[in-house]
C-alpha cells in the first residue's frame, strides 16, 4: 500500500505530520534563537494540507511579494520544501545581523541573500531533523535556492514540478516573537508519494 | 463599464468588448491571450505543462497543458462566434524563477516552446511575446483593443 496524494491523509496521518511540524518548529525557533541572540517565543504551529490557490490567499494573494526559498530533499525523503519569508521577517532577521533596514525586500543585495539563505537553511534542517529523528531515516537537503518576486509565481514553480501528484501541500505556519516582533514564517513541504509512505511505514502509521 | 474577469492556474476563459481578461503572477506557466479583431473577442488560457501527450500519466484537467488547453480554448471562442482563421496570439510567462544548474528543470522554456508549438499548428501567429527570464508576471488582456498588459514586482509596466 502506498499514500496516493495529499488529498487522501486520514487524520491519524494529519496527526503524525502536525507533530512532525510540533517538533520541527520547536527545533527551528531554538536555533533561530542562538543565531539572533535572541530570545524568541513559539506559538502552537499550525499544520494542514491545503491547495496552491488556499495557500497563496493565506500568504497575501498571488501578487503579494515574498522571499521563496527552495529546498530539494534527497536520500530516503524525496521532494521540495519551499520557506516563505514576509518582508517584515526579512527585516527583523537582516536588522538583528547587520543593523540593515530595508525599504524594499525587491532591493535585497548579495550578502542579504546570503544571510536569509542561511536562515532558509536553519529552518529546513530543523524540519529535516524532526523527521529523521522520528525515523531514523537519512534526508539530505540542497542549498536554499533563492528568489523574491509575487508569491503565485514562485509557488508556480513546485505546482507544476508536483503536477502529478495533485494540487495539494502540507502547510506549516509557525509564529515566532523576536523581542517584540510579532513574526510569521511558512513552509511548505512536497513530499513525493512514495517517500510519504515509506515515513508513515517507519512509523508504524497504517496506510 | 467593463468587467474583470480572472482566469486562475490551469484555466481559461473567453471575454467579449470591452471586458478584460486577467490572470495573476504567471510564474514558469504561460498566459496565452487569443484575439479575433473582427469580433473583438478575446480568450485567456493559464497553462501549467507542456504537451499532454508527453505526460506520464496525464491529469483529467485538460486546461493544465498547452495542446489541449488551447484547444478547448479555440473551441470556446469558436462558440462565442469567434472566426479561427483571423485569430492572433499574444503569449506571457515561462520564467525560470529560480536559478539551477541544469536546463532539464528549465519548464517555463519547455512551456513557451510547446505554446508555440501548438499556436504553430493552429497556423496562428503570435504577433507579441513576453516571456522566459527570472520574474513574474500578472497579464490583463482587453478584449476591446487586443492589448496585453504585464506587470511584475519589479519592472515597469509593457503593454503590448
Amino acid at each position: 500500500m502506498s499514500v496516493k496524494n495529499l488529498e487522501e491523509l486520514n487524520p491519524i496521518q494529519i496527526d503524525v505530520l502536525r507533530e512532525i511540524g510540533n517538533i520541527g518548529s520547536g527545533n527551528a525557533a531554538t536555533s533561530l534563537s542562538g543565531m539572533l541572540s535572541n530570545t524568541i517565543d513559539i506559538g502552537v504551529p499550525v499544520v494542514k494540507t491545503l491547495e496552491y490557490e488556499e495557500v497563496v490567499d493565506f500568504l497575501g494573494g498571488p501578487e503579494n511579494v515574498v522571499i521563496g526559498l527552495l529546498i530539494r530533499l534527497s536520500g530516503d525523503i524525496k521532494g521540495m520544501m519551499m520557506y516563505i519569508l514576509q518582508s517584515s521577517f526579512a527585516n527583523v532577521v537582516l536588522n538583528t545581523f547587520y543593523g540593515k533596514q530595508l525599504d524594499d525586500i525587491l532591493n535585497v543585495d548579495e550578502m542579504d541573500k546570503s544571510a536569509i539563505s542561511e536562515i532558509g537553511n536553519i529552518m529546513a534542517g530543523s524540519y529535516v531533523n524532526a523527521i529523521a529523528g522520528l525515523t531514523g531515516l537519512t534526508i539530505d537537503i540542497s542549498p536554499p535556492s533563492f528568489c523574491v518576486d509575487m508569491v503565485g509565481a514562485i509557488l508556480s514553480v513546485p505546482a507544476i514540478e508536483f503536477a502529478q501528484v495533485g494540487d495539494r501541500v502540507i502547510f506549516i505556519d509557525d509564529n515566532f516573537k523576536i523581542s517584540n516582533d510579532e513574526i510569521k514564517s511558512n513552509m511548505i513541504l512536497i513530499p513525493e508519494m512514495e517517500s510519504l509512505s515509506l515515513l508513515f511505514n517507519k512509523l508504524g502509521v497504517e496506510i | 463599464m467593463s468587467k474583470v474577469i480572472n482566469v486562475g492556474i490551469a484555466d481559461l476563459n473567453v471575454a467579449l468588448a470591452p471586458d478584460i481578461l486577467a490572470t495573476y503572477a504567471l510564474g514558469s506557466c504561460v498566459g496565452i491571450c487569443l484575439f479575433d479583431k473582427t469580433k473583438s473577442i478575446g480568450g485567456l488560457a493559464h497553462i501549467m505543462l507542456p504537451l499532454s501527450t508527453e505526460a506520464a500519466n496525464p491529469s483529467e484537467n485538460k486546461r493544465r497543458y498547452a495542446d489541449t488547453g488551447i484547444a478547448e480554448l479555440l473551441a470556446l471562442m469558436k462558440s462565442k462566434g469567434a472566426n479561427i482563421q483571423a485569430v492572433v496570439a499574444k503569449i506571457a510567462g515561462g520564467a525560470q524563477m529560480f536559478a539551477t544548474n541544469s536546463s532539464v528543470f528549465n519548464i517555463g522554456e519547455r512551456n513557451v516552446n510547446a505554446v508555440k508549438k501548438v499556436l504553430e499548428s493552429y497556423k496562428i501567429p503570435i504577433i507579441a511575446e513576453q516571456t522566459g527570464e527570472n520574474y513574474g508576471r500578472t497579464v490583463f488582456f482587453d478584449s476591446s483593443t487586443g492589448l496585453m498588459q504585464v506587470k511584475s514586482a519589479s519592472k515597469n509596466i509593457i503593454v503590448v
